[in-house]
């Protein structure tokens, strides 16, 4: 449905978009990831004929985008990052508008009152588009992409500033809307595109660094097991003890969380399970565990690793990618009916949207869940 | 291009732009022509047009100056420019616009000769050629402030650069005197928009002048689609 090869884009010596080749197939949602700057709006600009490239094609349904524009842009509906509206019109105008630009062929009241009734935005249909929320603003964005049925979405970060319930709203539309679209999205929010998208694409600094389904992408760096533990006695001591366990690789000492106590991280050779043999080994020298958490790559993590030249550094680990292992089947069994989409994805996009616990969005639509 | 014309028409009328030229442009008119004909009991209404075009030289640069601007710095460029419609469809929607409010404002000071005609006869043949004469060379302000709008992102900065394009167009001849090369006098001369629009008031409708007025619009639409057009590529 969408194919792209060898996309570039240049400005002067800066290099936004570096030979980017994807396709995308009919029906396919297909998530867009990267730091800010990465070259996401770029492409998605590109995509839809906004902006030209420097290099390469853009084909949607066969039709290149800058050849045949008018039948590739037909095909497409498009929401930017800032979506296009016109402040002084009501919505049901500005729709209207958008209906006569984009050549709609539907029965035009009957089409516009069934987008407005999909995104919810019929009760403001004649307000005028600046006196509404943001969050309306965004619907209205969103309803403008799909006037005229176009096939393929490009969807350019659409839950940005909205509140938890509406997030979850709009997802709900976008993963409706992929059973009949093929649907590219960007978004910054990771446990989103593993909760919406079939296929995940990492773009850094203008390239592909991967593409892969999110469950692939987490199974990638999550053969390593890696424990925090806390251990209450000397750091020296402890540290000798664990250095002679057989099948660890490697321990980095987290220094003191708790009182007379000490948080280590340590990681096992691949498909070795060190859980016992620590707790012999310790309990031999009667330091005891106080705590001990495995710690699975979130997407995050990868996102991450492959989107920042260091290595990975164990900081990051300890805040954002704690599960703990006993907590987290009970968790996610209970977590799971609250939130709709994930029923859906595989049970590695549930963790990762548990575990990104610390990420804001995640955490206010645990609460927004409950509260339903 | 038929959408664009509409909303655009809408948005005029929708903000105080269409208000303020369309308001101020009769208040004007009307202000010049009781001053020089109902007072003066003075015949010739085509001296109203004199006074007039200097009126329009700072109203034209009011209705241009959010067309491109607005868009570009509100982003609902990018809604235009991904839908069907080809630039050009959007740049001469946009420009057919404006223009309709400069002939919206023009007919309606179409009464002005009809009360005159009730007291004398008026020069019927002048009075249409000066009006033609006036509606061309807005017409080629207009596309000058298009064009200028689509160059900077501030409406405010629009409006300021097109009036100053639009008065130093006007006082181009003003040097002429003082220019030693005749071919390059010659040249300056020729792109004087007010000293074609005199003729028309003299009841001269040469086709060399309205061809001017045209072939001027030509070009600024064609260079205002080229920025549009150039803004993708770079």
């Amino acid at each position: 449905m969408i194919e792209i090869q060898g996309l570039s884009k240049r400005y002067g010596n800066h290099v936004a978009v570096d030979n980017i080749s994807f396709t995308v197939n009919k029906g396919e949602i297909l998530g867009f990831l990267g730091p800010n700057g990465a070259g996401k709006s770029t492409t998605m600009n590109i995509i839809t004929g906004y902006i030209s490239s420097t290099e390469g094609t853009v084909k949607i349904d066969g039709y290149d985008i800058l050849e045949q524009p008018a039948e590739a842009k037909k095909r497409i509906g498009y929401l930017p990052e800032h979506p296009p509206l016109y402040m002084d019109m009501t919505v049901r105008e500005y729709l209207n508008f958008v209906y006569e630009i984009k050549k709609a062929e539907q029965n035009r009241k009957a089409h516009l009152d069934e987008i407005m009734d999909l995104v919810k935005i019929g009760d403001v249909q004649n307000r005028l588009i600046k006196n509404l929320s943001k969050g309306y603003q965004q619907r209205v964005g969103l309803a403008q992409a799909l006037v005229g049925s176009p096939e393929v979405l490009i969807l350019d970060e659409p839950t940005v500033g909205l509140d938890p319930k509406q997030i979850i709203e709009i997802r709900n539309v976008i993963t409706d809307l992929g059973k009949d679209h093929t649907i590219i999205l960007s978004s910054h929010i990771l446990p989103e595109v593993s909760a919406i998208c079939e296929r995940v694409i990492i773009i850094n600094k203008g390239r592909i660094v991967a593409i892969d389904t999110p469950e692939n992408l987490s199974k990638v760096l999550m053969n390593e097991s890696r424990l925090l533990v806390r251990v209450a006695g000397p750091e020296n001591q402890v540290l000798k003890i664990l250095k002679e366990i057989d099948g660890i690789k490697y321990v980095d000492s987290q220094g003191e969380k708790e009182p007379d106590t000490i948080d280590y991280i340590i990681e096992a050779e691949s498909n070795v399970d060190i859980r016992k043999p620590l707790f012999y080994a310790l309990s031999n020298h009667q330091y005891p565990i106080m705590m001990m958490k495995s710690m699975n790559l979130s997407l995050e993590e990868i996102f991450l690793q492959l989107t920042t030249d260091r290595p990975s550094s164990v900081e990051i680990y300890p805040q954002n990618g704690q599960t703990e292992t006993t907590d987290a089947v009970p968790k996610a069994a209970d977590e799971a009916p609250e939130i709709p989409e994930t029923a859906e994805s595989t049970e590695v996009a549930e963790e990762a949207l548990l575990e990104n616990e610390t990420t804001d969005n995640v955490s206010e639509e645990e609460q927004e869940g409950q509260e339903e | 291009m038929i959408a664009i014309l509409k909303r655009e028409l809408r948005a005029y009328f929708w903000s105080p732009i269409g208000y303020i030229f369309v308001g101020f442009f009769l208040l004007l008119a009307g202000f010049f022509f009781a001053l020089s004909n109902l007072l003066y009991g003075y015949s010739n209404f085509i001296a109203v047009f004199g006074n007039m075009n200097v009126v329009l030289l700072i109203l034209v640069p009011i209705l241009t100056m959010r067309l491109l601007s607005e868009e570009r710095k509100t982003k609902t460029d990018q809604i235009l420019l991904t839908s069907p419609v080809s630039i050009t469809g959007v740049i001469v929607g946009k420009y057919l616009a404006a223009l309709s409010v400069l002939l919206i404002a023009l007919l309606i000071t179409g009464i002005y000769p009809i009360i005159l005609s009730l007291f004398c006869k008026p020069p019927v043949g002048e009075i249409l050629g000066a009006y033609i004469g006036f509606f061309l060379m807005g017409a080629s302000f207009i596309s000058m402030g298009l064009f200028v709008s689509s160059l900077t992102e501030s409406q405010v900065t629009a409006a300021v650069a097109s009036f100053g394009t639009l008065l130093l167009l006007w006082i181009i001849d003003w040097v002429v005197p003082s220019i030693q090369n005749a071919t390059i006098a010659k040249a300056v001369e020729w792109f004087s928009i007010l000293k074609r629009f005199q003729d028309f008031t003299m009841g001269i409708l040469s086709l060399e002048h309205v061809v001017f007025y045209i072939s001027f619009t030509v070009v600024f639409i064609f260079l205002t689609i080229r920025v549009l057009e150039k803004r993708r590529w770079s």
